[in-house]
């Protein structure tokens, strides 16, 4: 079988289960598993160029997803103007200084001779530095998040348009490329420091700060109101209770005979599916011509043998660094985009198991090394998850009815069918792993 | 008198608790850098295994409760823990007979072996979803205290009181027998050389006839006990949840990695450094300065240097220097 043909027969078979499942079950699922199938095919492509692309170990994807979602909140939601005048100088003026002392850590560190003398200076400037920054940051902070604490209680973002930025439909997709910067900027300094580790080391160093980030998300409320989450983000689409209203809409609904309210929670879905879909397209043009680059395949040369690509005068800890940032920089630009699918931002809701290493299974399936089987894979990954979720408790049911109706054991596996999918996605990942090691659609 | 109750203070909130936190992390980082040192890479699901062992010992802990079986003033879950030491073991030999003999065969890189345990992470995470569900469970019985509040206020007469709770008495004692154990094992007997041979040289070990399937048999049968008393010990301290679990594998890594990965002696000091970092950092520290500090100069604030939601962040600063400036860790990793 050629490789078109088997892309065409892959990407067929991922479009059959996603209408399959509109057929035989309801359309709104169907499209709600192909929303977010784009979302995380995207977030494939992001892994498949660090790992695919230049063999880098990255379990910090859930952190740069993260990040990308924190974006959508700064950018989408309208300032709050109390908190900004009650204490966003202090805040401002507490980092800046926290700023400065990390850069003038690193100064010490590159400019004094080595010694006990700068072991001293850089101790005392730490502590200073640390002291002078909560000292500031602190009584900011607490200004902040006490004005209408169950309301607001943070920044807000920089949306100025009018009914709480409802009327800036577009600054939402502004975010987009916005949450895939700030991925980029952690990734700089991530990268910075981490990337010259082994490959289990940084999978341990991308890790730990994918929870880092976390955890300053929900607790930094002054800046993402934490685990209160911030609710009712501003959409690129229009709502559909405007839609049930909108006399055009209704006339033209039924005119096709279908139900108004069903008709409008289709359309608002189709929208994203459309705006996702251009995104991905073109960010699978620009992956593929990366790819058949020259610089595509000096990639490929460094992450077969680093050595002699380092005898040919690449310079691999700089094409590291870039492919880590370009990669997590997707995966950024991936979670704004959930973040205003989901309409709100819940920091509690990250976990490595979903948004980490759940990609992870969707690159390796797909097809390392492969953009379009990574993209695939995520798409079909996404399907399996959704489907296990929905349907496995049935399926348990089924599988049970032979039990007595009043057993504990019927009704605790019952219970616990849901929590199914993580041994089905196991399963998956050893099954390929073994009998496929590079996925259904391997690297050229 | 003012130092002495200050020191009461530090010890009662944060060297006890850090000394059992650290006992835990300790023995979990055993069993990561045991994996290391035999099989040569690192095994993403340990954090699971120890979740798969605490919950088969909280099933078994459940059935001899209700049985009426007490251990008086020790928790129940002790007489079960050999039970779900036993089951963890069937089933690492079992995944290592399905998964991982093959990629061994095949003398995959590290890298691949990494990947293929992030697979298994997934199914002993579900695995363990299913068997016991996803709530957070507290399984302790027996005394609570070894010696509470009062008794050490009235027997010392010092305002501040030192609290030992029977848990993190037993987290000291077993993990001193667990590793006083192993490193006999390993240094005393003909199969504890042998792997540690192995760990040296794969090469000059297999010449001089050491079969080495057993010598993985052997290294997994321990991983799996020390991934259960591990479990089974900071289950009993703080409570059961799976994620939490999973969370651990950041802490026991950076223990492992800190220490040097690949040595047991490093393991225990990683864990140890890495527990009194985490706790240090997260505690509020105001009184214990109240104390110490001469009148009028104690501090107004909490002197809590980071949220305790940071605690991530201490291990893995640690860490990070620890990996910057020293690569091979505290000890020099990769020899058992």
């Amino acid at each position: 079988m050629t490789d078109n043909l088997r892309t065409a027969f892959f990407a067929g078979f991922v479009a059959l289960l996603i209408i399959c499942t509109g057929f035989l079950d309801n359309w709104n699922l169907a499209l709600v598993i192909l929303n977010y199938g784009l979302i995380s095919a995207i977030m494939a492509l992001g892994v498949n160029l660090q790992w695919g692309l230049a063999g880098l170990f990255n379990v910090g994807v859930m952190g740069f997803v993260a990040l990308g979602g924190l974006a959508s909140v700064l950018i989408s939601m309208p300032p709050v103007a109390e908190a900004w005048s009650a204490g966003g100088g202090r805040v401002m003026l507490g980092l800046a200084i926290g700023a400065t002392a990390i850069t003038a850590l690193v100064m010490v560190y590159k400019r004094m001779a080595k010694g006990r003398r700068r072991n001293l200076v850089m101790v005392a400037l730490m502590i200073a530095g640390f002291f002078a920054f909560r000292t500031v940051f602190d009584g900011g902070v607490s200004a902040i998040e006490s004005v209408n604490p169950s309301l607001t209680g943070y920044l807000g973002g920089v949306n100025f348009g009018g009914d709480a930025g409802r009327e800036w439909w577009w600054m939402p997709i502004i975010a987009w490329p916005i949450g895939g910067l700030l991925a980029a900027g952690a990734a700089w300094a991530i990268g910075k420091t981490a990337l010259g580790l082994r490959s289990d080391y940084l999978a341990i160093a991308t890790l730990g700060i994918a929870e880092i980030i976390i955890a300053v998300l929900k607790n930094e409320n002054w800046l993402s109101r934490g685990v209160l989450n911030v609710t009712g983000l501003p959409r690129p689409v229009p709502y559909e209770t405007d839609l049930q209203v909108d006399p055009g809409f209704i006339a033209k609904v039924n005119d096709l005979g279908l139900d108004v309210t069903t008709a409008s929670t289709l359309t608002v879905k189709l929208l994203y599916a459309g705006l996702f879909a251009v995104f991905l397209f073109v960010l699978l043009m620009l992956a593929q011509r990366a790819l058949h680059s020259p610089w595509g395949r000096m990639m490929r040369a460094i992450r077969d043998n680093e050595v002699a690509a380092e005898a040919m005068g690449k310079d691999v800890t700089r094409r590291h660094l870039q492919i880590f940032i370009i990669g997590s920089a997707i995966c950024g630009l991936a979670g704004a985009m959930m973040t205003t699918l989901d309409g709100q931002m819940t920091p509690a809701a990250y976990q490595p198991l979903r948004f980490t290493f759940l990609v992870w299974v969707m690159v390796i399936v797909g097809g390392s090394g492969n953009n379009i089987g990574a993209a695939l894979g995520g798409m079909l990954i996404w399907w399996l998850w959704v489907a296990v979720g929905e349907y496995g408790p049935d399926l348990m049911i089924w599988a049970t009815s032979g039990l007595h109706a009043d057993s504990s054991l019927k009704a605790s596996l019952i219970d616990s069918a849901p929590q199914m999918r993580f041994l089905v996605m196991g399963t998956v990942l050893l099954l390929i792993l073994r009998f496929s090691p590079r996925g259904i659609l391997p690297e050229k | 008198m003012e130092f002495l109750n200050g020191l009461v203070f530090l010890t009662n909130f944060v060297v006890v608790p850090a000394l059992a936190y650290g006992a835990q992390l300790a023995i979990g980082a055993l069993g990561v850098t045991l994996v290391y040192a035999i099989l040569r890479f690192s095994n993403f699901a340990h954090g699971d295994t120890m979740a798969f062992g605490t919950a088969v010992t909280i099933k078994v802990t459940a059935v001899l409760v209700a049985l009426g079986v007490s251990l008086g003033p020790l928790p129940t879950a002790l007489l079960a823990l050999p039970v779900g030491i036993i089951a963890t073991g069937l089933l690492l030999l079992g995944t290592d007979w399905l998964v991982y003999k093959f990629y061994r065969e095949q003398k995959a890189k590290p890298v691949i072996l990494v990947i293929v345990s992030l697979g298994v992470m997934f199914v002993m995470n579900g695995l363990t979803r299913v068997f016991i569900g996803v709530r957070d469970i507290q399984f302790a019985d027996g005394a609570r205290f070894v010696m509470t509040v009062r008794q050490f206020k009235d027997w010392t007469g010092l305002d501040e009181g030192l609290a030992i709770r029977t848990t993190q008495a037993i987290t000291l004692v077993t993990a001193a027998i667990t590793v006083a154990a192993l490193f006999w094992f390993l240094n005393k007997t003909r199969t504890g050389k042998s792997m540690r041979a192995f760990s040296d040289n794969e090469d000059l070990a297999l010449l001089s006839g050491i079969d080495p399937d057993r010598v993985v048999r052997v290294t997994w049968l321990i991983v799996a006990a020390l991934a259960t008393i591990a479990g089974v010990l900071y289950g009993l301290d703080k409570s059961f949840k799976a994620f939490t679990y999973f969370q651990l594998l950041l802490p026991i890594f950076a223990a492992a990695i800190v220490g040097g990965i690949g040595n047991p002696v490093g393991a225990i000091a990683g864990g140890f450094l890495i527990a009194f970092a985490e706790v240090t950092v997260t505690y509020p520290l105001k009184k214990v300065l109240t104390y110490w500090l001469p009148d009028g100069m104690g501090p107004d604030g909490l002197v809590q240097l980071l949220s305790g939601d940071y605690k991530f962040a201490v291990s893995f600063m640690i860490l990070l220097i620890v990996l910057l400036f020293k690569p091979t860790g505290l000890f020099k990793g990769q020899n058992i």
